[in-house]
Order: structure tokens, then C-alpha cells, then sequence
């Protein structure tokens, strides 16, 4: 085993234990948010497409290149606008319902 | 020094993705997270497009223009009932692009002469786990979407099949690794991966498919770990680390909010005859006491305090914004209404939340299953719709049920119950439901929309 896939496993080691402290935070009521957004994130997956779709190694390097870009693209611009549309939706209650509850559960 | 400027904006990228993450922790923080994380995005897409591998950006252009064309409705467009189908298509695109980077990247190492083992391997299980993530996650579309049944699909002798299916898959990686240059076997590998992802999710039923999503998420994740390593690239293997994670967290949750391991869920025959009936025996007895939606807004217009436990059957029925309604008028009396959310109550993880949050339902009426528990002592009227088996207190009194261990909303503890519910049957799992009959709750039958919007009228009136 070579040293850059060594150093590999310790990024991998690394980002496994940060991912983990920072998803298991994330509350039961962002579930479906995180799963879109991890969804989008891993549209990078285009810095291996791009190159592939680029790098003329011939016609099918090409082809398989294009369909992977155009798979990642989607789901990254997909992906991005549909967690921020459901983001958007999460909002919390205004004040003057409060005041109203009180007002009203004193009679 | 252009290779250095690459991987410092993969750097910068990495970063903004970990503290998009670190802000979904909260409502108020999440939707700016995930903006700078789309600069990160933006950025490592551009540094990518410096390589000096790239000679020409036509078939990029292409490529980028067709994903956001078709990326743009599946954004926009797709409602919030369809998210589960919505997130397996993702999971299918996503793989499908690493599976093809993987059999390019092979072709390539092949036709130059250099594929070391190290890079076999990895090409390998990313063209194992690619593939039957694509399969896989085109079989759960197509079952959420109802395009296939959506109940399981099982013929005999199936995971004996599926075992040996999956360990010829295993046998001709090992074979690759050996003889790398051996193009049949790689094809075979690929045709093997591509038929576990069918075969995987077919005997998997409409219900376990919140598990199933998540797990292919984990999948997909895995597979772009292994492309990170194959093609030498540190941010996709972080990336693929935290999406692998984060599928693996999400399916360990739903299995434990399900009672079900892995394994069973996977390989299990849940509900078979033999199972229902050991449960089928109710401890407590009695009859369903039902009640008139006149009678029922009237107790909930007078309750100080009140839950909404909302089901699957809320989901199937649409009623979420009938339900947002009642609850409006409810606190426009003076009650105080909460929303208890089992965490698999929607068809997938955290789906009732967002869909009581498109219904208008401010997020801090959403409470989790945990804090919702210590508070159905001092709950006035507890409004259970369409919700079964995660109400039921056998779960924590009848050892001998199926359901025994499941962690459930503690409905039965309210001072008073109404459940909504279409019929008398059982819940998914064949379970009586002992809190059906008891005597402190009264049955609403019917559609939940019509029976929200029944109760809306007269809370109105009462």
C-alpha cells in the first residue's frame, strides 16, 4: 500500500468521525432535509465526471463522461433547490398567537 | 501550482459542506448552511474545470445543460407527498453517474496499460455498490410510486438465490483484482450488481421503505468512497463518508423506531400469517366505543391542552392541511396543540414533520416522539389520525405481541383519547389495538379528511 492511499484512509477515518458527531445532532424533525441535502452534496461526485466527459480519451470515456455529468448535475441542482425550498418551510410560531392563546384561555 | 490552487478549493469546499451539516442541527441555522454549502459546490465545480486532464469542455457543457434542465423540476416541481420516490430517484442518479465514471475510469486504466490492484479494488466496489444502488433505488421508486406493488414480492428459496447471486458478485471482484485485464469478468460483476439491486429491494414492503431509502443512501455514499480512491480525489471520499453516515445513521434510527434489525428487514417475512396471529390475542378486550364529530370538537374546543398524533394514514389521506386548520382554531379558542411525531409516521425519515410544515404548522409545534412522552400525562384530549401501531401500548405491556419493544407515542397516558380512524381493522403489523378499546377513548370512523373538516366546522360552531 503506497502512502497516498494510507493518508486516504485517514481522511476517510477523520471525516467518518466528524460526519458522525455532526449528523447525529441533527434532530429526527430535519430528516428528510438532511437526505436531500446529503443527496445534493454528493453531486461532487462531478469533479470525477467532469474530468472523464473532458479529457477526449475516446468515444466511450466520452459518452459514459457526459451521462455521469448530466446525472450529477441534475441531482446537484435538483438536489439544492429542493432542500431549500422545504428549508423554507420551516417556520416558527409568531408571538401575538401566544398572547391570543392567553387572552383567550383565561376565560 | 494549478494542481495546489485545485485542491485548496476542494479544501474550501469540504469545509463549507461540514459546516452545512454542523447548521442543520437547527431550523433557524439550516437553510443558510446549505446555501454556503452550495457555494462550496460552486467553487469545487469550477476549480474542477482547471484540470489539466480536460481538453475539451463541449461534451461538459452538453452534459451540465441536460442535468439542469431535468434538475430543475426535481426541485421545484415535486410535491412534498412525493419526496420518498423524489430522494430513491436522486440515490439512482447519483450512483448511476459514479457506476459510469467507474466502467470509464476502467476502460481508461485498461487501454493505458496501468491498473494496479489498489485501483482495481477500488473500481471494483464502486461498480459493485454503484450498480445495485442504481437498480435498487429504481425498484424503490418505482414501488413508492406505485408503478410496481408496493407489497412484497418473495418467491421460494429467494435469499438462498439472493446469497448466491451476491457471492458470485464477490467472487469475480476477488477474480478482477487477480486478472485485471479480464473484460468478462467485469462485465459479469457489472450484470450481478445490477441484478442484487432488484432483487435486494423487491421482497421489501411498502411500509419498510423508509429503512430501504436510507439505506441506499448509505450505499451510494459507499460507492462514492470508493470512487475518491479509485480516481485519487480526498473530497469525494469525505463526501462519500458523510453521505455513507448519514444513510447508515437514518436506517439504524428507522430500524429501531420500527423494531426491526437490519437483517429482518432485509431478509424478514414481517406479518406472515404465523407472526399475526401469535399477537392477534388481545390482553384487555372490549369494544370500540364511537363518538360524533359534534361530541369530539366539542370536548377538543373546551381542552386547554391538546396532541395531534398524526399517522401514516393522515399521509395517505392528505388531510395535513385539514389538520393544520383544526389546530387553529383550536389555539384561536385558547387551547394549546401540539403535533407528536412518531419517527416513522411519514414514508420516510422526518417526512410528517415536512409535511406538517408545508400545511403551515410552525416547527415548534412539531415534537419528537421523546419530549411528546413526558407530556401526554397533562394532555387534555389526545387527537390520534390515522395512526396505529405507534399508538399501541402493547408495545410496552403484552411481551407475548409482535410489536413488544417498539418505542411509541404514550397516547394512552392523556386524560382523554379521540382516535380517527377509517375502519375497525388491525394496523400494518396485524396488531389489535388495545388502545382502540379503552374506555377512555372514543372512535371517530371515516375518511381523516373528511373527519378533520367535520371537526373544524363544529369547533367553529361550538
Amino acid at each position: 500500500m503506497n502512502s497516498t492511499t494510507l493518508i486516504q484512509f485517514f481522511v476517510l477515518m477523520l471525516a467518518g468521525f466528524v460526519g458522525f458527531q455532526s449528523i447525529s445532532r441533527i434532530p429526527p424533525l430535519l430528516h428528510t432535509p438532511l437526505m436531500a441535502a446529503t443527496n445534493a452534496i454528493s453531486g461532487i461526485s462531478l469533479v470525477a465526471s467532469l474530468v472523464l466527459a473532458g479529457s477526449q480519451d475516446g468515444p466511450l470515456a466520452t459518452v459514459l463522461g457526459t451521462i455521469a455529468v448530466t446525472c450529477a448535475m441534475a441531482n446537484v441542482v435538483g438536489g439544492f433547490l429542493i432542500t431549500d425550498r422545504m428549508l423554507a418551510m420551516f417556520k416558527r410560531a409568531d408571538g401575538d398567537k401566544m398572547k391570543g392563546a392567553v387572552g383567550v384561555a383565561a376565560k | 501550482m494549478r494542481d495546489t490552487l485545485i485542491q485548496l478549493a476542494y479544501l474550501l469546499a469540504a469545509f463549507l459542506f461540514l459546516i452545512a451539516l454542523r447548521a442543520l442541527s437547527k431550523p433557524d441555522t439550516a437553510r443558510r448552511g446549505m446555501q454556503l454549502a452550495a457555494f462550496g459546490m460552486a467553487v469545487g465545480i469550477a476549480a474542477t474545470l482547471l484540470n489539466a486532464r480536460i481538453i475539451s469542455y463541449e461534451w461538459i457543457l452538453v452534459g451540465s445543460l441536460i442535468g439542469a434542465v431535468a434538475g430543475y423540476p426535481l426541485g421545484k416541481w415535486v410535491p412534498m407527498t412525493a419526496m420518498p420516490q423524489r430522494i430513491a430517484f436522486s440515490h439512482a442518479l447519483g450512483a448511476l453517474a459514479a457506476t459510469v465514471v467507474g466502467v470509464g475510469e476502467y476502460f481508461n486504466g485498461l487501454s493505458a496499460g496501468e491498473l494496479g490492484s489498489g485501483h482495481v479494488i477500488a473500481l471494483g466496489f464502486e461498480v459493485l455498490l454503484g450498480g445495485l444502488t442504481v437498480t435498487g433505488s429504481l425498484t424503490a421508486f418505482a414501488k413508492l410510486q406505485e408503478i410496481l406493488p408496493g407489497r412484497p414480492l418473495t418467491f421460494r428459496g429467494q435469499n438462498a438465490f439472493n446469497l448466491t447471486i451476491l457471492a458470485i458478485g464477490v467472487a469475480s471482484l476477488i477474480w478482477l483484482v487477480l486478472d485485471p485485464t479480464n473484460v468478462a469478468v467485469a462485465g459479469v460483476m457489472l450484470a450481478v450488481s445490477l441484478t442484487v439491486g432488484v432483487l435486494l429491494v423487491l421482497p421489501i414492503g411498502g411500509a419498510d421503505m423508509p429503512v430501504v431509502v436510507s439505506l441506499l443512501n448509505s450505499y451510494a455514499g459507499l460507492a462514492a468512497v470508493a470512487t475518491g480512491f479509485a480516481i485519487d480525489n480526498n473530497i469525494l471520499i469525505i463526501v462519500g463518508a458523510l453521505d455513507g453516515l448519514s444513510g447508515f445513521i437514518l436506517s439504524v434510527a428507522m430500524s429501531k423506531a420500527m423494531n426491526r434489525s437490519f437483517s429482518n428487514v432485509l431478509f424478514g417475512a414481517f406479518g406472515s400469517a404465523a407472526v399475526a396471529e401469535a399477537g392477534a390475542s388481545p390482553s384487555a378486550g372490549g369494544e370500540m366505543v364511537p363518538i360524533s364529530a359534534e361530541d369530539a370538537a366539542l370536548r377538543m374546543a373546551y381542552a386547554p391542552k391538546v396532541v395531534v398524533v398524526p399517522g401514516y394514514g393522515l399521509a395517505v389521506a392528505q388531510a395535513q392541511h385539514q389538520a393544520r386548520e383544526l389546530a387553529d382554531l383550536i389555539e384561536k379558542r385558547g387551547g394549546d396543540v401540539r403535533f407528536a411525531i412518531h419517527p416513522v409516521a411519514g414514508r420516510m425519515p422526518g417526512h410528517m414533520n415536512v409535511l406538517l410544515a408545508e400545511a403551515g404548522v410552525p416547527y415548534d409545534k412539531l415534537v419528537d416522539m421523546e419530549d411528546i412522552n413526558e407530556k401526554f400525562a397533562e394532555t387534555d384530549v389526545a387527537l390520534v389520525v390515522g395512526a396505529n401501531d405507534v399508538v399501541n401500548p402493547a408495545a410496552k405491556t403484552n411481551p407475548k405481541s409482535p410489536i413488544y419493544g417498539m418505542p411509541v407515542l404514550k397516547v394512552a397516558e392523556a386524560k382523554s383519547v379521540i382516535a380517527l380512524k377509517r375502519g375497525r381493522g388491525a394496523g400494518f403489523s396485524g396488531v389489535e389495538n388495545d388502545l382502540f378499546v379503552d374506555p377512555k377513548t372514543s372512535m371517530l370512523f371515516g375518511d381523516a379528511k373528511q373527519s378533520l373538516i367535520a371537526l373544524g366546522r363544529e369547533v367553529k360552531n361550538a
